[in-house]
C-alpha cells in the first residue's frame, strides 16, 4: 500500500516503549481541535435555538379542542428535534469532513497512528457536545410546550396535566429525544468518515433521515408503510418520544430507539473498517 | 494557489485569451469555463445521473409498494370522465324528462334541507353507512336545483342552477365550471327562483327573489349537445369526512354519506318539450372519492309541488388520498431524492473552487465576480434540468404502468398537465440547483450550504405530509418555504366547489402550480442576489 499508510506503522515502532499516545491525549486533541474551530460552538448553539424555535412554533399551533383530542403534548413540545438534528449531523460530519478538506486527516492520523481510537476519540468528544447541548434544547422545548400549550386547549378538562419531568413517560420522551439527538450525531459521525467529502456525506445523512418518512406518508399499503416506519432511523427513534396512543405505534418506544442505535453502529462499524482499510 | 494539483479544471479558454484580447472576458467564454469545470469533475457528473436514477427508482418502487387491497383481487372502479377528459363524480337523484330542441325550465324552490352523520357517531366505515345515526344539517356544498344535461350517462355534459348549503345560488355546468350567484339558501320565507333557457348549445342560468326581476347568473355553451336532452329537477350531497390526524403514520378519514332535499313549485316549461310525465332515477353511484355507498334518494310530487331527495356530487373528482384513486405526480415522489443529490452537486460546485483555491484564479481570469455566478448559474441548472427531464420521462410512465398493475385507479389528465409535470420537475430542480450554489457561495461551507437548502426545502414538506402541524400550518409552510416550488407537480387541480381537504399527503398544495414555482424562484433569486452582493465585497 502506499506511505500514507506506513508511515504511522513505521513511526510506531520506533518507539515501542511510549506505544504511541495515550486515549487521554487522543481525546485532548481531538477535544482541542472541535474547541479551537469557531465553527462547532456556534453550530451547537444554533442546534438550541432552532429546537427550541420550532418546537415552541408547533405548540403555539397546536389546538386541542375538546377532551379525546388525540394529541400527545410531550410529542408536540419535542418537534423541534425534528429540525435540531439536522444542525447536530452537521457539527459530526464537520468532525470528520473538516481534517479530511484541509488534510489535517494525515497530520492526526501520523500522530495517532491507531485509527479506530482516533475514530473513538472523535465519538466521545461530539457525544460530549451533544449531550449537554441536546439537553438544553430539549428541556427548552418541553418549558416551551409547559407554558404554550395549556393556553390551546390542552388543559386539565381536557385530560392533559402540566409537563412534568416527574411523569414517567414524559420523562422517557426528554431523556430519550436528547439519546436522539447523540445518536443522530454519531450516526452522522460514521456515515461521514466513510463518504469523508461534507456536502455528500450531510446530504446522505439528511436523506436518510427525511426522506424515509415521506416514502412511508404516500405510500399506500399499510403494510409496507408500518415496515418502512419501523425501518427508518429516523422515525423509529422518533418514536421514544411518544407518551400517549403506544399501542399505535410501530414499534415501542425503547425498540424504536434501538433501531437507531443499530443504525448508528453500522454506520460506525462501516466508518472504523473504511478507515483502517483506506490511505487517508 | 496551487491550482495545478487536485484540480482538472482549469478553463481551457484562458490561454487563448492573449491572442483574442477582445473576448476574453465575454460571457461566452466564462460560460464555457464554467461548462468545462463542471463536466471534468467526475462526482459532479455522477452526482446528477444519480439524481436522475434515484428520481425514477424510488418512484418505481414508491408504485410498487402501493398496493389497494380490496377483498382479494385488485379493486374495478368505474370513474366516469366528463367533457373535459377529467375524472368526475356525477351521482345525484335526477327528476327528468326530454326537452327536444329549444325551451326553458322554471321553477320556484322554496327550501333546501338535509341530513348529516351524527358527530358523535364514532367512525362510520366505508361501506357501512349508518343511516340511522344521521341528524339534520347540510355539508357546504350539498345541492339541488334545475338542470340540462346531455343524457343520463354518466359524464355527461350539463348546465345546472342550483342553490347549494354555504355557497348560495351558483351556476355550474361541465364539472368544473362554477359561477356564482346571490348568496343564501332558499327557505319559504325568502324563496328563490331558478331558470336555464337552452337556446342551440348555448344554456343560460337565471335567479330572481320573485318571479318577475331576473338577473342572469351566467352561460355555457356545451358544444355538441344533442337535439334531445334530458332536463329537470336534481338533488345531491357530497360525502361528510372528517380528518384526523395521527402523526407519522399518517392520518385517517372519518365520515359518512349525506343527504340533501330540496322543495320546489311553481314548475313551468316553455319550448319544446314532448308530452309526457316525469321520472325519477339514481344517477351514478360511488366512486375512488366517495367510498360510502349511494343513498339513493327519492321525489315526491304532489300537486303542483315536488320534493326531490338525493345523495352524491356534480363535480371533478379528487380524493387527496383519501381513497384509492392515485394521481400521476406520485410517479414523481422520488424527486426529492434527486433534489438532495442536485443539491449537495449545486453546492459543491462553488464550495470546492474555495476548498482548493481556484476561486483565485477564477476571479483573476474573469474579474466580472457576478457574471461568474451567472454562469455557474446557468451551467448547474442546465446539468440538474437535463437529470430532471429525462427521470420525469421514464418515471412517468413507469410508475403509472406499475401502480395500474396494482390495482390503483390512476387519475386522467391531460398532455399538457404531463407536459407540466415533467418540465416542472426538470425546472424544480434546476432551480433548486441554482438555490444551492448561491448559498454555498454565500456561506462558503458546502455542509452548511447542502443543510440549509434541504431544511427549507425537504423538512417543510415532511412535516406537512407527516401532519406534524394543524393543516393551517402545513399550508402556510407549503405556501411560504421554497418546497412551494413543488406544486407544479400537483396533477389534479384543486377546485372550490369540491368540498374535500386539500391534504398535502394526498398531493394537494394550497398555491396553484405556477404562483407557488415563482417562490421557489424568488428564493433562488434572493439568495443568488445575495451571493453576487458578497463575491464583489468580500476578498476571495
Amino acid at each position: 500500500m502506499s506511505q500514507a499508510l506506513q508511515a504511522p506503522r513505521v513511526g510506531t515502532r520506533q518507539e515501542p516503549a511510549a506505544a504511541g499516545p495515550g486515549l487521554r491525549d487522543v481525546l485532548h486533541a481531538e477535544w482541542t481541535k472541535l474547541r479551537s474551530a469557531p465553527g462547532a460552538l456556534w453550530l451547537l448553539l444554533a442546534a438550541i435555538g432552532l429546537t427550541v424555535a420550532l418546537s415552541a412554533a408547533a405548540a403555539a399551533a397546536a389546538r386541542c379542542p375538546a377532551a379525546g383530542c388525540g394529541q400527545d403534548p410531550a410529542r408536540i413540545s419535542l418537534t423541534g428535534v425534528y429540525l435540531g438534528q439536522a444542525v447536530v449531523a452537521v457539527v459530526a460530519v464537520l468532525v470528520v469532513s473538516g481534517e479530511y478538506s484541509t488534510g489535517m486527516i494525515r497530520t492526526t492520523l501520523a500522530a495517532m497512528p491507531r485509527r479506530l481510537t482516533v475514530l473513538g476519540a472523535k465519538a466521545v468528544v461530539v457525544t460530549g457536545l451533544v449531550l449537554p447541548a441536546g439537553t438544553i434544547a430539549v428541556l427548552g422545548s418541553l418549558l416551551a410546550g409547559r407554558l404554550i400549550l395549556p393556553g390551546h386547549g390542552f388543559t386539565a378538562v381536557h385530560g392533559f396535566g402540566a409537563l412534568s419531568l416527574g411523569d414517567g413517560p414524559v420523562l422517557r420522551a426528554t431523556v430519550g429525544s436528547v439519546l436522539y439527538l447523540a445518536l443522530i450525531a454519531l450516526l452522522s459521525l460514521g456515515i461521514a468518515t466513510v463518504v469523508r467529502d461534507s456536502a455528500p456525506a450531510i446530504g446522505l445523512v439528511l436523506g436518510l433521515l427525511y426522506l424515509f418518512p415521506i416514502v412511508a406518508a404516500l405510500v399506500t399499503d399499510k403494510n409496507v408503510q408500518r415496515h418502512l416506519l419501523q425501518a427508518a432511523p429516523m422515525t423509529a427513534g422518533l418514536d421514544i418520544q411518544a407518551t400517549t396512543g403506544l399501542h399505535n405505534l410501530p414499534l415501542s418506544p425503547w425498540a424504536g430507539l434501538g433501531v437507531l442505535a443499530a443504525w448508528t453502529a453500522g454506520a460506525l462499524l462501516a466508518g472504523g473498517l473504511l478507515l483502517r482499510l483506506r490511505d487517508a | 494557489m496551487t491550482a495545478g494539483t487536485a484540480t482538472p479544471n482549469r478553463p481551457e479558454t484562458r490561454p487563448g485569451h492573449g491572442s483574442e484580447p477582445a473576448g476574453r472576458d465575454s460571457f461566452g467564454h466564462v460560460l464555457w469555463a464554467e461548462w468545462t469545470k463542471f463536466r471534468t469533475v467526475r462526482g459532479w457528473v455522477i452526482g446528477m445521473v444519480v439524481a436522475g436514477l434515484l428520481t425514477v427508482l424510488v418512484g418505481y418502487l414508491s408504485a410498487a409498494g402501493s398496493q389497494t387491497g380490496c377483498g382479494a383481487g385488485p379493486c374495478h372502479f368505474y370513474v366516469p370522465v366528463g367533457p373535459g377528459g377529467e375524472a368526475v363524480t356525477d351521482s345525484f337523484y335526477f327528476v327528468h324528462r326530454p326537452l327536444a330542441g329549444n325551451g326553458s325550465i322554471t321553477v320556484r324552490m322554496t327550501s333546501l334541507t338535509g341530513k348529516l352523520p351524527s358527530a358523535s357517531g364514532g367512525r362510520v366505515q366505508a361501506g357501512h353507512g349508518a343511516q340511522s345515526s344521521l341528524h339534520p344539517g347540510l355539508e357546504p356544498w350539498s345541492k339541488a336545483g334545475i338542470i340540462i344535461k346531455a343524457s343520463t350517462r354518466q359524464g355527461s355534459a350539463y348546465a345546472a342552477v342550483l342553490a347549494s348549503g354555504d355557497n348560495g345560488v351558483r351556476m355550474q355546468y361541465d364539472y368544473t365550471g362554477d359561477i356564482a350567484g346571490p348568496p343564501g339558501r332558499p327557505s319559504a320565507a325568502s324563496p328563490r327562483w331558478l331558470r336555464l333557457t337552452r337556446s342551440g348549445d348555448t344554456i343560460a342560468g337565471y335567479e330572481s327573489a320573485d318571479g318577475t326581476h331576473w338577473i342572469r347568473i351566467g352561460t355555457a355553451t356545451l358544444a355538441g349537445l344533442p337535439a334531445t336532452v334530458q332536463a329537470g329537477l336534481f338533488a345531491t350531497s357530497p360525502a361528510h369526512s372528517v380528518t384526523t390526524s395521527k402523526g407519522l403514520a399518517g392520518s385517517s378519514a372519518t365520515g359518512g354519506p349525506t343527504l340533501a332535499t330540496g322543495v320546489f313549485d311553481h314548475l313551468g316549461l316553455r319550448g319544446a318539450w314532448p308530452a309526457g310525465g316525469w321520472r325519477g332515477d339514481v344517477i351514478g353511484g360511488g366512486g375512488p372519492s366517495n367510498p360510502y355507498p349511494v343513498q339513493g334518494g327519492g321525489y315526491h310530487q304532489s300537486g303542483g309541488a315536488f320534493t326531490v331527495t338525493g345523495s352524491g356530487d356534480i363535480a371533478p373528482d379528487m380524493d387527496w388520498g383519501a381513497g384509492p384513486g392515485r394521481s400521476i405526480q406520485f410517479a414523481l415522489v422520488g424527486t426529492f431524492f434527486g433534489l438532495i443529490a442536485v443539491v449537495v452537486v449545486g453546492a459543491m460546485y462553488i464550495t470546492a473552487e474555495y476548498r482548493r483555491g481556484l476561486i483565485r484564479t477564477t476571479l483573476a481570469a474573469s474579474p466580472r465576480r457576478g457574471r461568474i455566478l451567472a454562469a455557474k448559474a446557468i451551467v448547474i441548472a442546465a446539468a440538474a434540468f437535463v437529470a430532471g427531464l429525462v427521470a420525469a420521462i421514464v418515471a412517468i410512465p413507469l410508475a403509472t404502468r406499475i401502480s395500474r398493475d396494482n390495482g390503483n385507479y390512476i387519475y386522467p389528465v391531460n398532455a399538457l398537465t404531463e407536459v407540466r409535470l415533467v418540465a416542472g420537475t426538470a425546472a424544480v430542480l434546476a432551480v433548486a440547483a441554482v438555490l444551492a450554489m448561491a448559498v454555498g457561495a454565500a456561506l462558503r461551507r458546502s455542509a452548511i450550504a447542502v443543510t440549509f437548502v434541504i431544511v427549507v426545502i425537504v423538512l417543510p414538506y415532511l412535516i406537512a405530509v407527516t401532519n406534524l402541524l394543524p393543516l393551517s400550518g402545513d399550508q402556510w409552510l407549503l405556501r411560504l418555504a421554497p418546497v412551494a416550488g413543488f406544486s407544479i407537480q400537483q396533477a389534479i387541480p384543486n377546485y372550490p366547489q369540491v368540498s374535500n381537504v386539500c391534504s398535502p399527503a394526498g398531493g394537494c398544495y394550497p398555491l396553484p402550480p405556477w404562483a407557488g414555482f415563482v417562490v421557489l424562484c424568488a428564493w433562488a433569486a434572493a439568495a443568488l442576489a445575495l451571493a453576487v452582493v458578497l463575491l464583489r465585497r468580500r476578498d476571495a
